[in-house]
């Protein structure tokens, strides 16, 4: 296999990764208002995620310096096109991040109720906006070639020229549409694992509610993808197979296996994902409006004593992250309940106006 | 729309805001990370409890710092091909590497371990526990690594080749990008001005609570480890930077020459603390001037020759008349560069001075609160912690401003690397809404660290003398409602 295959399968690995780590993370925060009732199950539903969440952000920022290294011309025209979107990510991001360490700083249920609010909204918006980035790439957006200062007449000069507007057709809003209610899911059977009591039963429910939206959206949006597949007879079964490991999940979840619903949610995004991959190769974004202007592997990619080095790399520590990072889950997989959550360690003066006596 | 301001322009101050932004917590995550952890080891070796104490309480402030580091981090890694997606082509066969390695070696391991850390104090055996601070605090060193050996290959390229049909920079030796003297220079000079930041905070806290009369026995080793920390980075910072000066004008003569206001070539050329006239306007009038200092700075002979602005310029439109053109100014901003580079050394080295005055003051076991000098220091001791926070972002304006107008020295300009469709007003707005988000986070940020300070460390009584005992228990009597040690 060639180096450039290698890097593409190394890169739909990491997003692989990323999806199925960070999409609990984004469900989680997704079902925050709906599942945490009070202060107490918010926080148990926090906690679960608490000790993780930033090791799993961390697949995203190696698939972006992956991407970067091993196909630059990828990275220069999918962010620089999809400009707004990734924006939109990037903020989105940053006040998740900043809400799970600093809520519980200070003794205030307008404090904890704003920090609630940036957790749910930085959980939405990922959630649907990378599943509408991929149908771009998949399904394809307006890629053509401008002069700049590189030589011309190379893959050099393509670029996004449509509009903010253009990514946001129907086969791209529907895939949006389809990673935030399966990550919701994903997320649900997550809580589902991680907890006790009723935390967990509440949890179980969402799964089962929310899962079965999912699937009738997930298998339609990835029907519709089999329109840009160019190896049809590969992708389908795997969207098939991925069907069928979503209804196992949900089966499971029903049938109080929460380990097995979580490890066939996980093959479910891993398949997804896998087949929007293998059904592009090896196209890496897709031109709408001509074949001849689509950036693929060979045209996109940094050359061989780069990739062999990356290669090296990764093959490395690839295996070693996944050790410790297993480690951790390992270290912390007790199920959490709400009579399991200190009181709130508080800062400075209470604030008084808001405080929180009730505390539940 | 905004007086001649184009999306260039807007790209540029983007990134300068973002970026200024990123490295304010930078360098007390880096420093603070090492804080903490000789904090816990200390406690782990003495068991004397005011170790744990100190462990606790800069291990707040260390994690509420450290979110902002890591969430305006994940900006920094995506802004490259957002707003400077033709500089994104052209480097990152080169450039690419160490980000992406940056990633793997890094990233996993801080966020990972910090995880472990701060969930970890009743789930782990007491040592394993402080071996994850430890390689949290390894890993920060190891990013800072990367991401200045990719920054040192912008300052000075090397080990590529251009390739001749895409016009595209090739890695041709990942060695010397990785090891090349400009990187190691550049680690060890930003990694003692990380401990100076650092050290600045804690003796900011740490001689406030003292000032205050308030858990001085507790405070005191914290303010004299920082101290001693602040002064050997201080001597730390002068050695490298004066290496760094001399490669700097083997590299990059003009960014030393604007550094300097010096715009003819001079032999034994002075070194000037306070310029006025027209800095900017190709000549520049000493008013405080060390003789021969610039150029024993720049070539080690106080007679040494120092190659002016104006030489340089004409050399540079001969070099490059064919590659970019007949009429480019190869001159940065002087204005900026003279200013940023005095500025980094004086507001950094004014914190050292203020750290040995802190060490004398507190010698053995002296806590003077009431005396002539209180006042004095008590001031000192709020404002400290300013002095290496801006020295440092002075060292980068200069670092990046004194590379222009080049973006990869020589090989590709500022105005080449820009994204071609990018308009304006997407650059405006998002300009204003990360200015305006990060405004309200460094605001939050800064109004919690004061909640925390204020409140000090925990008293012993507060804290289970022992997590590590306490959760051993817990687990014998098989209490599955036990609480958490700790939770978000
Ligand atoms: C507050 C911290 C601090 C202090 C006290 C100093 N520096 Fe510094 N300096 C930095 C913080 C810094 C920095 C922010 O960390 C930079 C920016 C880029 C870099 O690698 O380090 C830097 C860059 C930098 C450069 C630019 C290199 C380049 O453009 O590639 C030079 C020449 C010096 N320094 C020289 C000095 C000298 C001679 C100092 C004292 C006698 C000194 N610095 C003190
Ligand atoms: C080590 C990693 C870094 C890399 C790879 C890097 C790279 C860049 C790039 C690509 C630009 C945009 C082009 C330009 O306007 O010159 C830039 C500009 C800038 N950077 Fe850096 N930078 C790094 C670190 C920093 C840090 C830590 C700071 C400050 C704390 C900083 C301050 C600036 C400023 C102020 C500008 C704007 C300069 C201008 O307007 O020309 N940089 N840098
Ligand atoms: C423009 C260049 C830079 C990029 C692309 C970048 C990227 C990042 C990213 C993605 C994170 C978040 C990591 C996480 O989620 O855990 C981060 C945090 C951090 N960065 Fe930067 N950074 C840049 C400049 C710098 C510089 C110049 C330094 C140090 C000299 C530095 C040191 C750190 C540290 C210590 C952290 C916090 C801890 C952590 O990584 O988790 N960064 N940076």
């Amino acid at each position: 296999m060639d180096l450039v295959t290698i890097w593409f399968i190394l890169i739909a690995v990491l997003w692989v990764g990323y999806f199925i780590l960070d999409g609990f993370d984004q469900g989680v925060g997704v079902l925050l208002p709906f599942l945490g009732r009070d202060d107490l199950r918010r926080r148990v539903m926090i906690n679960t995620i608490g000790p993780v969440w930033d090791g799993n952000e961390v697949w995203l920022l190696v698939a972006g310096g992956a991407t970067f290294a091993a196909f630059p011309l990828w990275y220069a025209t999918m962010f620089s096109g999809y400009y707004l979107a990734l924006f939109a990510i990037l903020i989105a991001l940053i006040v998740r991040g900043v809400a799970f360490e600093y809520r519980g700083k200070r003794d205030s249920v307008r404090w904890r109720a704003n920090w609630d609010r940036a957790i749910f909204v930085g959980s939405v918006l990922p959630a649907l906006l990378f599943g509408v980035a991929f149908g771009n790439v998949v399904g394809g957006s307006p890629i053509s070639p401008i002069e700049t200062t590189l030589p011309t007449g190379t893959a050099n000069d393509l670029n996004y020229t449509g509009s903010f507007f253009d990514l946001l057709n129907p086969f791209a809003l529907l895939l949006g549409v389809m990673t935030l209610l399966v990550f919701t899911t994903h997320g649900a059977i997550f809580l589902a694992l991680k907890t006790r009591g009723e935390m967990h039963e509440a949890a179980r429910g969402a799964a089962i509610k929310v899962g079965l939206a999912a699937a009738v959206v997930a298998v339609a949006a990835l029907l519709w993808a089999q329109a840009f597949s160019g190896r049809v007879a590969v992708t389908l079964p795997m969207v098939l197979v991925a069907a069928v490991a979503f209804l196992g999940a949900l089966m499971m979840i029903w049938r109080r296996r929460d380990g097995w619903a979580f490890i066939l949610s996980s093959v479910t995004i891993a398949l997804a994902v896998a087949s929007l991959f293998v059904g592009m190769f090896p196209n890496v974004m897709v031109s709408s409006i001509d074949a001849a202007y689509n950036l693929t592997v060979y045209n996109a990619s940094s050359q061989e004593y780069t990739l062999t080095i990356m290669t090296w790399v990764a093959v490395i520590m690839t295996p070693i992250v996944l050790i410790y990072q297993g480690w951790t889950y390992w270290v912390f997989r007790k199920r959490i309940s709400t009579s399991m959550i200190p009181p709130q360690p508080v800062a400075g003066r209470a604030d008084d106006r808001y405080a929180d006596s009730a505390r539940n | 729309m905004l007086g001649g301001m184009e999306a260039l322009d807007l790209a540029r101050w983007q990134f300068g805001i973002t970026t200024v932004y990123h490295f304010l917590f930078v360098p007390l995550t880096i420093g603070g990370a090492f804080f903490v952890a000789a904090f816990q080891t200390a406690w782990v070796r003495t068991g004397n409890v005011k170790y744990l104490q100190l462990t606790k309480f800069f291990g707040k402030l260390f994690l509420i710092n450290f979110a902002m580091g890591v969430v305006t981090g994940i900006v920094q890694e995506f802004q490259f091909g957002m707003n400077w997606s033709v500089y994104s082509r052209f480097v990152g066969d080169v450039f690419g590497a160490p980000l992406a390695m940056e990633g793997l070696l890094a990233f996993f391991l801080e966020s990972t371990f910090l995880g472990l850390w701060i969930f970890g104090w009743d789930r782990l055996p007491k040592k394993i526990h402080l071996a994850t601070i430890w390689a949290a605090a390894f890993g920060t060193l190891i990013s800072a690594y990367f991401i200045l050996a990719a920054n040192a290959w912008m300052q000075h390229p090397v080990g590529y080749i251009i390739d001749d049909t895409t016009g595209r920079a090739v890695l041709t030796d990942i060695n010397a990008v990785l090891f090349q003297n400009t990187a190691v220079l550049a680690f060890v000079h930003t990694i003692f001005a990380c401990f100076l930041t650092a050290g600045a905070a804690v003796i900011a806290i740490a001689g406030w609570k003292m000032v205050k009369g308030r858990q001085i026995e507790v405070f005191r080793p914290a303010m004299k480890a920082a101290a001693v920390v602040m002064i050997i980075a201080g001597v730390g910072l002068s050695v490298s930077g004066d290496f760094f000066s001399k490669l700097m004008v083997e590299q990059q003569p003009m960014k030393m020459a604007a550094a300097e206001g010096l715009y003819e070539t001079e032999a034994g050329a002075p070194f000037s603390v306070l310029s006025i006239g027209e800095i900017n306007g190709g000549s520049a009038d000493c008013v405080f001037c060390v003789p021969g200092l610039l150029a024993f700075l720049s070539t080690g002979s106080f007679d040494g020759t120092v190659e002016g602005i104006n030489d340089l310029q004409s050399q540079y439109e001969s070099q490059f008349a064919e590659k970019f053109g007949e009429d480019i100014n190869y001159v940065p901003y002087v204005p900026v560069t003279y200013w940023s580079f005095r500025l980094m050394i004086g507001l950094g080295m004014v914190s050292v001075l203020f750290a040995m005055w802190a060490l004398w003051r507190y010698r053995g076991a002296r806590a003077p609160t009431n005396d002539r000098l209180a006042k004095p220091f008590a001031i000192g001791a709020t404002l400290v912690v300013l002095g290496p926070l801006l020295g440092n972002s002075f060292g980068w304006i200069f670092t990046e401003m004194g590379r222009q107008p080049w973006i990869v020295f020589g090989e590709q300009l500022t105005a080449d690397a820009v994204s071609p469709l990018v308009t304006m007003g997407e650059v405006l707005f998002t300009m204003i809404a990360f200015t305006l988000v990060y405004l309200v986070l460094i605001l939050i940020e800064v109004k919690l660290l004061l909640h925390y300070i204020a409140k000090g460390a925990p008293e012993p009584d507060e804290l289970t003398s022992d997590p590590f005992a306490d959760a051993q228990e817990a687990q014998q009597a098989e209490d599955e409602d036990a609480k958490l040690y700790f939770a978000y």
